[in-house]
């Protein structure tokens, strides 16, 4: 069963590109529909979970399910399984990108590519904010950390991200205490 | 010592990545853009470039990204270290939901923590997507804009591809997709800008 675990998860691992949400579907093909591991409700409350707790949606699901099916030896296996393809296929990169991008055909591929990446992370970040609760805290606190960010990158200052999202939390939960009775702010 | 110190040094810097990147994948960004240009473990354009890679390779990009840097800076095993440093934060909280805290994801205090997270993070990561994308438009810090032709066209390119196959084909191109094209985009108009200069 912990082989099986592994194996499977390093399957997973292996095949899915792009990480996070594209994941999900092919997780739930396998642990649900393929071997029954755990239900559709199950899976659910875990991407329930998952979405709240730090770090990539992959690990937290492969630690759950592990634990569901073998205890913490399980999600050790688990979770082993899913970075490791991902793991040894970067490595494997990491001695000749540097090479690689020295090409200048591969210089120009990559002009492109930081385009691309730019307009990536601006999708997922418009996709985040269609998500996000249009009530009065959340947009101020995104206003300010939006203008924070833009005026610290045109002075060039730095600060860490970390502060900003403790800070977020931090108010989040004063909001929580102050307002009680109140479920959806 | 030094390198053991060095090892240590990097696995912190991935544990309070993954300690503090809430919803995955993109989310992640910011953290690891300040924390590898803060150590100068990366420039920002070989940071840019290597989200390329992160998403035409199989993986979670944080572990994807957590691997690259631990090698560039102390090979195999700061890959290990960095690895194991991103991945640790999941995994014992995980645990611990699963096995004690059942409905610590439902209390208040942290329902209330989310609340106010999560417009931080969706706002990190729009300004880290808009600064991306000024400096691949040509904006070189200090208020200084020279503009990058090449740049340009293949934004104005890839936005009118994006736009058509919404449009026809009603089809929302994948991440692997649209990195493939503007590969094919950037060697494309750099050797007609190679050919033009």
């Amino acid at each position: 069963m912990l082989w099986k675990l592994f194996l499977t998860f390093f399957k997973i691992g292996a095949f899915t590109f792009g990480g996070g949400y594209a994941m999900i579907s092919q997780i739930r093909e396998v642990v649900v529909e393929k071997n029954g591991w755990i239900s559709d409700d199950e899976l659910t409350e875990i991407i329930t979970v998952a979405e709240s707790t730090p770090g990539p949606i992959a690990i937290n699901m492969a630690t759950y399910v592990g634990y569901k099916k073998k205890g913490v030896l399980g999600s050790a296996c688990a979770t082993l399984g899913v970075v490791l393809p991902s793991f040894l296929i970067i490595l494997a990169i990491s001695y000749f990108l540097e090479a690689f991008m020295a090409n200048k055909y591969v210089a120009y591929a990559f002009t492109g590519i930081r385009v691309a990446v730019a307009f990536l992370i601006m999708r997922a970040a418009a996709g985040m904010f269609k998500k996000m609760k249009k009530k009065p805290l959340p947009c101020i606190l995104f206003g300010l950390v939006f203008a924070a960010m833009i005026a610290m990158e045109l002075f060039a200052v730095s600060a860490s991200p970390v502060f900003f999202i403790l800070g977020g939390g931090a108010v989040g939960i004063i909001a929580y205490a102050a307002l009680p009775g109140k479920e959806e702010r | 010592m030094a390198f053991i110190l060095k090892l240590l040094y990097i696995f912190w810097e991935f544990f309070q990545i993954g300690l503090f990147t809430f919803g995955g994948g993109f989310a992640m960004i910011p953290l690891v853009k300040e924390t590898v240009l803060s150590n100068n473990w990366l420039t920002e354009a070989d940071f840019y470039s290597f989200i390329g890679v992160c998403e035409s390779t199989p993986g979670p990009i944080a572990i994807n990204m957590a691997t690259y840097v631990g090698a560039s800076q102390a090979g195999p095993l700061g890959s290990v270290f960095a690895t194991l440093g991103v991945v640790l934060p999941s995994f014992i909280i995980i645990l611990l939901i699963a096995a004690l805290l059942k409905g610590l994801t439902e209390t208040k205090w942290f329902k209330g923590f989310l609340s106010g997270a999560q417009p931080v993070i969706t706002a990190l990561l729009l300004s880290t997507g808009l600064v991306m994308l000024a400096k691949a438009l040509g904006y070189g810090g200090n208020f200084a804009f020279t503009p990058n032709y090449e740049g340009l066209v293949i934004f104005a390119l890839l936005l009118a591809i994006v736009g058509a196959a919404k449009k026809f084909f009603k089809k929302k191109l994948s991440s692997i997709q649209l990195i493939l094209i503007s590969a094919v985009l950037g060697i494309a108009v750099c050797m007609i800008g190679e050919v033009l200069k």
